[in-house]
């Protein structure tokens, strides 16, 4: 211990090996998918993840009462952002997701999934207590929710939007609303959804359509879904090996070193590569999870959960999409998927339940502040 | 504002902690559900379905490319090859793998010396093109070119040099009609046979002839070269080759030197010349010219070579050996004078001819004005006298004679393997009922006695009718070298009618009859034969009082036909011939019928005499086959303002090989040709010689 600093020896070494060893193999995997080369993504990507590894252990010793004070501010700028994006868009013509700062573009949508859980999370823990099964504390949370939500979906990018309203409702549910309201509002949910289909876009009603039968278009939307699903199908038990899979090296696969990295993953490490991959990500949620409940005070459970359902859904989005169970929507696998925003939200929402651990270890007894 | 109170319980913090821990962990496990749900997912895509999936991706990486086999060899009874593969040198751009290339096109075009505007082509075409569907810089190249360009490979980026074969025939029109050519398969082909071989670039099927008809032999089995490909289509690496299996050789009973003899000795005249072995039935050539070229037609020919063959007076498209039909003439006339023997005419018995007889209502001429005086059998075939066989026939009436006509042969359907054969006429009473429904006239006896009216055949059937007197048997005409045929029955005519009439045939080429332009320039050996004249157009009385004009004043169209059928050594007959020569009109005596049967006759006893006096003729022709075409092509562009020839782009060869040739068009079946096209249907006052 002596050699150690303590600062370092206090770090939470279980959960930054775990996903260290996530990001590891992600490296691997790109370094494969590129025909066995460092570039031009294995090397980028392994740089980046040190780089936000050290940005989220310096958010792990920002106080939590700081994130609580931020979540408002933070939540009004980044639907600022929103909205002159949308601004532009308007202008530029066609579909906008970024404001272009210069040396980096900014994707204010990427930002809401964490923040919309920091802010709603914020609302709920402000919020008396004998409010929390009255009307006011329903409202404005929807209200929070749907503003950007809505600015999302005309961007349009249907798997941002949900993630931000998936985001948000959790942070309802744990806020302990009625369950009934729930349970109700995904039974109307069920009866809204072929009116909702009709109000999207015709290239997204053709993705969830494709998406119900992808081999009716097997050359073109439904190529995605059908290439992957045989470079998963014929990776088998074992794979067939490192670097020699022909799906992602022969180009059959499109996006393989992005949306669809899981894909050529499995075809080179076959259901065992698979398997220990969600795994491994089933002990990050845990993890973060009881990071959860042993929390100091009702804001830092909130976004504990919060933020680890957030990662969640990118993770069950991103394989339910890879593997046909869902329609193709554009959302990365964290870690694992080659790009710079995904992996910098990802790495805030570590950060910021890390934050809460620490917070936590130190904490002076149980019980809400 | 008020609002309900959503539920009556009351709040505490501490029952808010509870909550958020039961959900916590509801959340957890559902979590931890949706984890297990998707690696049971994955587990059955890739445990249940990894067959279904290994498939998939396999035939996704694989590329299974056929090998086009190599087509079977047509060749002659003596081994001789008449259709064969010539090794092609051709030269690609893959756009994909190329570098530089201005360099490249640079050096190729200096390499191969390519003309500018082949240059423009090939720059033209690789702006165009994208990835690996590759551009092609020439597919003619000689071995020398190829080797050149093979050599500097590692220099030339994109360069792809390959080889491949084509159908070569090296007598090339002369066998046109005889053995058909080969095409790129059309679309109505590959919706037929769905084989994707025929969409395989290089892959020709038989278009016409026996190209056509053996398809099936010819053709073969391809191989197959499996190779690894991207998504894009890039080859990565070769996995596994099949080699092809070639065609099977087709040996013919053609004498590919007499065939081409033939071909040539026809010269600048539209015919057809027939040879027939008469101990067999072989045939041993069957010669239809002009004709096209069935090399350039192989490749795929252009536009403006097709409409000069198709404009031709001559008609080089047209088969005139199977499908041309032409009254026979006085070529019949010894099948008129057997039948009359059959039916049990004396030979000695004499008819005086004056030059003309009336028949009914109308005045049937001799074609020789001044008569013949006394004539007996053997006179009126060696003289070819008209008024014999007017008489006689009037007296032994149709039946005989139509029924020794079939028996020779005449109006009969040969199992040949060609798609299309005309096989004529026949007239009797019973025909002439059903066609036309009216009586059989003494006048329709007179006119088919010396082959005109109704009367109409092909060569193959003069030259079978030539061999079936030559034998007395009832030969069938063979094409397949060693068939296995039942042996040929007997005719059931008398050896001593038969003689008779070998020995007046004898003495029309040998005596002093009207065919002494057969006569063989080989010593010992000598023609029997007759000559025949049918008249395309009707002889006025006006005409014929001002005198009948000449046929050397007369349009190509309105001449006569020339005819003549025979066979050699006439005491032991061991080949016969027959020949047409439309609207010859006797006008050139070196080209007529007798003159050419006679050439071609002596080539099978002497080849090289009979070969040094073509090469003399053909001097004065203008040169061979070939060269003549080449002239003719020539001469058609400059008349239409083009350009002497460029190579044919590849896109207008292929529409070319699309539009092509009437013989697909033409009726699938033989019909019976019941209206010839240049035949008279009225009374041919005035007959033949």
């Amino acid at each position: 211990m002596s050699v150690i600093p303590s600062t370092v020896a206090r770090l939470p070494w279980r959960v930054m090996l775990l996903v260290g060893a996530i990001a590891c193999f992600g490296v691997t995997v790109l370094y494969s998918a590129a025909g066995g080369s460092m570039t031009p993504w294995a090397m980028n990507q392994l740089i980046r993840f040190l780089l936000f590894t050290g940005m989220a252990v310096v958010i792990s010793r920002v106080p939590v009462e700081l994130f609580a004070r931020m979540a408002f501010p933070a939540y009004g700028a980044v639907l600022g952002a929103l909205v002159v994006v949308e601004l532009i868009g308007g202008v530029a013509g066609g579909s906008q997701r970024w404001i272009n700062l210069g040396f980096m573009q900014l994707q204010p949508s990427e930002f809401m999934k964490p923040v919309i859980v920091l802010a709603v999370a914020r609302f709920y823990a402000r919020l008396p207590v004998g409010e929390t099964r009255r009307w006011t504390a329903i409202w404005p949370a929807l209200v929070m929710i749907g503003v950007p939500w809505a600015l999302v979906l005309i961007q349009p990018d249907l798997g941002t939007a949900t993630m931000i309203a998936a985001g948000g409702v959790t942070v309802m549910f744990l806020a302990g609303l009625p369950l009934r309201l729930f349970v109700g509002s995904a039974l109307a949910g069920a009866a809204i959804i072929p009116i909702a289909f009709s109000f999207l876009h015709e290239y997204q009603q053709k993705r969830v359509l494709i998406f119900m039968d992808p081999e009716s278009d097997p050359l073109g939307a439904g190529y995605h879904i059908s290439q992957s699903k045989i470079a998963i199908g014929s990776g088998g038990l074992w794979g067939k090996g490192f670097l020699q899979g022909t799906q992602s090296h022969l180009d059959y696969l499109p996006e393989g070193h992005t949306d669809f990295v899981f894909a050529t993953m499995s075809e080179e490490w076959g259901l065992v590569g698979g398997v220990a991959l969600i795994a491994a990500f089933m002990l990050l949620f845990q993890w973060g999870i009881r990071v959860s409940m042993r929390a100091q005070d009702r804001f830092s459970a909130l976004i504990a959960a919060g933020l680890t359902t957030t990662v969640f859904f990118y993770v069950a989005i991103n394989l339910m999409m890879v593997m046909g169970l869902a329609p193709v929507v554009g959302i990365p696998l964290p870690f694992m998927s080659y790009g710079g925003s995904s992996m910098l939200t990802v790495m805030l929402c570590i950060g910021i339940i890390l934050a809460v651990d620490r917070d936590s270890r130190r904490g002076s007894g149980a019980g809400w502040r | 504002m008020k609002f309900p109170k959503l539920t009556p319980k009351n709040i505490t913090q501490a029952n808010l902690s509870q909550t958020f821990t039961r959900r916590a962990m509801v959340l957890g496990a559902i979590q931890g559900g949706i984890g297990v749900m998707l690696a049971a997912r994955m587990g059955w895509i890739s445990i249940a379905e990894n067959e279904k999936y290994s498939l998939l991706a396999e035939s996704n990486r694989v590329n299974l490319t056929l090998v086009p086999p190599r087509r079977g060899w047509i060749i002659d009874r003596h081994g001789r090859p008449i259709a064969k593969n010539r090794t092609d040198f051709r030269v690609d751009i893959i756009p994909d793998r190329l570098q530089d290339r201005e360099r490249v096109v640079g050096t190729l075009a200096q390499l191969l010396s390519l003309a500018p505007e082949d240059v423009d082509r090939i720059n033209e075409e690789l702006d165009k093109a994208a990835g690996f569907q590759p551009v092609q810089v020439s597919d003619k190249l000689s071995y020398d070119q190829f080797a050149a360009i093979s050599v500097r490979l590692p220099d030339l980026p994109g360069i792809a040099p390959a080889q491949g074969f084509s159908r070569d025939y090296p007598a090339g029109p002369s066998v046109g009609h005889l053995i058909g050519y080969v095409g790129v398969a059309s679309a109505k082909d590959y919706e037929e046979r769905k084989d994707p071989l025929l969409i395989t670039p290089g892959f020709k099927i038989g278009k016409d002839g026996l190209e056509r008809t053996f398809e099936a032999a010819l053709n073969g089995k391809p191989g197959a070269k499996r190779v690894e490909v991207t998504a894009r289509g890039k080859v990565v690496r070769e996995l596994t080759t099949r080699p092809d299996t070639p065609g099977k050789t087709i040996q013919l009973t053609i004498d590919a030197g007499l065939q081409e003899y033939a071909g040539r000795r026809l010269g600048t005249q539209s015919g057809s010349v027939v040879v027939v072995d008469c101990r067999t039935g072989d045939l041993l050539a069957m010669a239809s010219m002009p004709s096209f070229d069935p090399n350039s037609f192989s490749d795929g020919i252009g536009h403006m070579e097709w409409d000069m063959l198709s404009q031709d007076d001559h008609v080089p498209l047209r088969n005139k050996t199977l499908q041309g039909l032409y009254p026979p003439g006085s070529t019949v006339k010894p099948m008129v004078a057997l039948s009359f023997l059959e039916a049990g005419l004396s030979p000695n018995e004499t008819v005086h001819c004056g030059g003309a007889i009336r028949v009914g209502n109308g005045s049937f001429h001799c074609w020789r004005r001044g008569g013949h005086g006394a004539v007996n059998m053997h006179r009126g075939i060696e003289q070819s006298c008209d008024i014999y066989f007017y008489v006689m026939a009037q007296r032994l009436g149709m039946q005989v004679i139509a029924d020794m006509a079939r028996k020779l042969g005449l109006g009969q359907k040969f199992p040949l393997p060609y798609p299309s054969q005309s096989y004529g006429t026949v007239p009797d009473a019973a025909w002439k009922k059903k066609k036309y429904k009216e009586d059989w006239q003494v006048y329709d006896t007179v006119n088919a006695t010396i082959g005109q009216g109704y009367m109409l055949v092909n060569p193959l059937q003069i030259a079978m009718m030539a061999a079936r007197l030559a034998s007395g048997k009832a030969l069938m005409p063979n094409l397949l070298f060693g068939a296995k045929r039942p042996p040929a029955q007997p005719l059931g005519v008398s050896r001593e009618h038969l003689e008779i009439i070998w020995a007046a045939m004898r003495d029309v080429v040998n005596g002093g009859g009207t065919g002494g332009g057969a006569r063989l320039s080989v010593p010992d050996v000598l023609m029997a034969g007759k000559t025949g004249t049918a008249q395309v157009r009707r002889i006025t009385m006006a005409e014929r009082a001002g005198g009948v004009r000449s046929n050397a004043s007369l349009a190509f169209k309105l001449r006569d036909h020339a005819l003549f059928q025979g066979f050699a050594p006439a005491e032991n007959p061991r080949y016969a011939i027959g020949t047409i020569i439309e609207h010859g009109g006797h006008v050139d005596i070196i080209q007529d019928a007798p003159r050419i049967s006679g050439d071609v006759m002596s080539y099978l006893f002497d080849p090289k005499g009979a070969m040094e006096r073509l090469l003399n003729y053909e001097k004065n022709w203008g040169g061979d086959p070939f060269v003549r075409q080449e002239k003719q092509m020539a001469a058609y562009r400059a008349a239409h303002g083009m350009a002497p020839p460029a190579p044919p782009a590849d896109n207008a060869a292929n529409s070319a090989s699309e539009a092509r040739p009437g013989a697909e068009d033409a009726p699938a079946a033989a019909t019976q040709a019941d209206d010839p096209p240049a035949a008279p249907n009225g009374n041919a006052q005035e007959a033949a010689e």
